[in-house]
């Protein structure tokens, strides 16, 4: 068991602290959260930036455009931009965790060279066509339909729950193509550009009162049959491999968000006084724990990964579960410490507390995750 | 970084684990709890005390050139993590702790006990004295005396009085208060390694509450099948893989800040800040996972599970009785909250040039 860095990763640390601190103030102003174009070119322009210096795409393998240096590294780089304040990937979350990686790992050598480069060089966004109003958690249930008509896939549905839909230009969608196969194997996984006639966008507010996220309506959305990714009826394989994706470390770097949030948290107790509550002074104590303790999880599951080959396994499980529930105890935790102002909702804080409510619902809800871990690492009986 | 025990590490486990199994398999422990029912010795098998030190349990982190194993708290919290899940009994921490300081400790003729019980000031009000385990079979107790040194338990017992203990195999005795305890070095490894030792009870008890969830049939099927088994099953592996990873992580890191001499070698100081507050972190997830695992474990077992038969409360009993040893989730806490603020404060100041939006 080791934790400490080569000589090289300290280089590497250590060059990256350096480019942050000089490039960090030279970004524009943030745009307001609910100014989706402007994020999205800020989003862009920082991947912009990243690329020119050699920054993105680190853990993607080197045959997929990425720099191949391995998880270790990438999460010297999580800390490090957390550390110094950088940008989240914000509306890259897709392309750079999710689909490229899936592609990365399944698409053809033309699908790698179509679509990953214009990913890491903030070029063109992703957004997620899974969930849909009758399948969520039971995500195999998926009704929307892709008919095959000559090259093309003919795609009639409706997808919900898809993050920055109305700024993407890719949708990683997953539809129907074997309607009496059994369920799990008549999925297959598609890149449909969101621009093809008959994709049609209605935003949805959620309970934070911004539209981070919408319905997509599919009405014979034409695909090329060159955009499926994997083999037909083989998605829901191709998909598993995006989830382990998501659960394993695309959280990594909100890990260390919380560490710093939590600080803040400490500082602004401390400043109002609430810290010489020995009870909430205790909770925070405990959070910096928990929040300690998930950032070890992520490098003993990279590690292990790192070990077997690639794929992170279901102990992203183990970690989505902890994880989603400590970021909801900080927030209601900075509610504590904050009083009548945890009100205010100028206060962008305020919104990441509403917000964190969909952590133990996005991505597999707590029960579905307790489920697969009780099943596929505890090996009980199948339940119901 | 990689942060997997490597192949010598999984071996010195599986030799414990096997050497554990052997000796001190659940006839063994059934067998120390009726003893100690009967007003028998109190758990520790001095036979076994001397195979565990022959085996290099106690002389684990001594250098070799004081006839110690010479290796670091990596090892010693896998090694302890076995001896928790086989619910082994007696000083096993303060034994440890006492290699190379009281003779025969190191290869097990010796039994050194600690007064490691509770963060309570020797002042404090409630009953006079403080509670230590395992008093009257030690040979030497740890960090009473002058300069946190030992003291014979000759000079202690006539004055103490033993008392009901709610774990059978921990007999507690009340004696007066004593001197300075234990170090601030003594108390972070002592927490540690009893982190690693409820580390082991906890995922024991994820494995008795699967194995049994998968035997017992209820409305027809296995329990295991249904979802609120389930649940509660998967809920102890989380608490369990969070307590493991902060645990290992804490070693890891301690050994490292020694080998960087940052802590003087075994200065009395302790290991620094930031090792001491990932000390903490790992004794407070690691008596949680322990305590909430086996009350859940418990729960799994149903009716069963309130019986003595049953081995969950000899579990539950030894993680409350854990819990109190060397650091309690309140100092724990309070020690992660002052490294939190200062560290914080640290950054605070660091990162002002370039703080994202001034507010939190």
């Amino acid at each position: 068991m080791d934790l400490a860095e080569t000589e090289e990763e300290r280089e590497f640390r250590a060059g990256l602290r350096a480019w942050l601190a000089k490039t960090l103030p030279e970004l524009p102003p943030r745009p307001s959260p609910d100014d989706w174009p402007g994020r999205r070119a800020y989003d862009l322009g920082w991947q912009r930036r990243l690329y020119d210096a050699g920054y993105a795409g680190l853990h993607w393998p080197a045959a997929a455009g990425g720099r191949g240096a391995g998880p270790a590294r990438h999460l010297a780089f999580l800390e490090e931009a957390e550390r110094a304040g950088a940008p989240y990937v914000g509306a890259n979350f897709v392309g750079l965790l999710h689909a490229g990686p899936t592609i990365a790992a399944e698409g053809t050598p033309a699908q790698r060279a179509r679509w990953l480069p214009p990913v890491l060089r903030g070029e063109e966004v992703w957004c997620q066509g899974f969930s849909e109003p009758g399948a969520g958690s039971d995500l195999a249930s998926l009704r929307t339909r892709a008919v095959r008509d000559g090259d093309a896939y003919v795609v009639t549905g409706s997808k919900v729950w898809t993050s920055h839909a109305e700024i993407a230009d890719w949708c990683e969608l997953l539809v129907r193509t074997g309607p009496d196969a059994p369920r799990h194997r008549g999925l297959t996984w598609l890149a449909m550009p969101m621009d093809a006639p008959g994709v049609t966008v209605r935003p949805l507010r959620t309970l934070a009162g911004s539209a981070e996220f919408a319905e997509v309506f599919l009405d014979g959305v034409r695909v090329p049959v060159a955009y499926r990714v994997g083999a037909e009826d083989d998605g829901w394989r191709v998909t598993m491999t995006t989830l382990s994706f998501e659960r394993g470390t695309a959280f990594a770097g909100e890990v260390v968000a919380c560490r710093r949030t939590l600080g803040a948290l400490a500082r602004a107790a401390r400043a109002n006084g609430r810290w010489d509550d020995t009870v909430l002074r205790r909770r925070l104590g405990r959070l910096a724990a928990e929040f300690a303790a998930l950032w070890r999880l992520t490098q003993w599951n990279v590690s292990a990964a790192e070990r077997t080959g690639g794929v992170p396994g279901a102990g992203g499980s183990v970690f989505k579960l902890a994880y989603s529930q400590a970021r909801q105890e900080l927030y209601d935790a900075a509610a504590e410490v904050l009083g009548a102002d945890a009100l205010a909702l100028e206060e962008e804080w305020v919104r990441e507390r509403l917000s964190s409510l969909s952590y133990t619902i996005a991505a597999g809800t707590s029960q579905i995750q307790h489920t697969i871990v009780a099943e596929r690492i505890l090996g009980l009986p199948k339940g119901r | 970084m990689d942060f997997q025990p490597t192949q010598e590490q999984e071996d010195l486990r599986a030799g414990v684990r096997a050497l554990l199994s052997r000796r001190f398999g659940r006839e063994a422990l059934r067998a120390a709890v009726d003893r100690a029912e009967a007003g028998g010795a109190g758990g520790v098998d001095r036979g076994l005390w001397r195979e565990l030190g022959g085996a290099g349990f106690f002389a684990l982190r001594l250098p070799e050139a004081d006839g110690g194993v010479g290796l670091g708290l990596a090892e010693a919290v896998l090694v302890f993590e076995e001896a928790g899940r086989a619910l082994l009994p007696g000083p096993l921490v303060a034994t440890h702790l006492a290699a190379g300081r009281v003779e025969g400790a190191a290869d097990g003729t010796a039994v050194v006990t600690a007064f490691d019980l509770g963060d309570r000031p020797a002042a404090a009000a409630g009953p006079p004295g403080r509670l230590v385990a395992h008093l009257a079979e030690a040979d030497a107790v740890l960090g009473a005396g002058a300069g946190g040194c030992t003291e014979a338990p000759a000079a202690l017992l006539p004055a103490a009085r033993p008392v009901p203990s709610a774990d059978p195999l921990t007999p507690l005795h009340r004696v007066p208060p004593p001197g300075p305890g234990p170090d601030a070095r003594l108390r972070d490894e002592g927490a540690l390694l009893t982190a690693a030792l409820q580390l082991g009870s906890a995922l024991r008890t994820v494995e008795l509450a699967v194995r049994y969830a998968a035997q017992r049939e209820q409305f027809g099927r296995p329990i295991g099948a249904f979802q609120a088994v389930q649940h509660l099953c998967s809920g102890m592996l989380v608490r369990a893989e969070v307590a493991r990873t902060a645990v290992y992580a804490a070693a890891v890191c301690a050994d490292a800040a020694d080998r960087a001499g940052a802590a003087g070698a075994a200065g009395a100081a302790g290991f620094g800040a930031a090792v001491a507050a990932e000390i903490a972190g790992a004794k407070l997830l690691a008596d949680r996972a322990a305590a909430a695992n086996a009350r859940d474990c418990l729960q799994v077992h149903g009716g069963m599970g309130f019986t003595w038969e049953a081995d969950v409360h000899l579990h539950l009993k030894r993680a409350w009785v854990r819990a109190e040893q060397w650091r309690t989730a309140a100092a724990a806490e309070e020690a992660l909250a002052a490294e939190l603020l200062a560290d914080a404060q640290e950054r605070g100041r660091e990162g002002a040039s370039y703080a994202r939006d001034g507010s939190l």
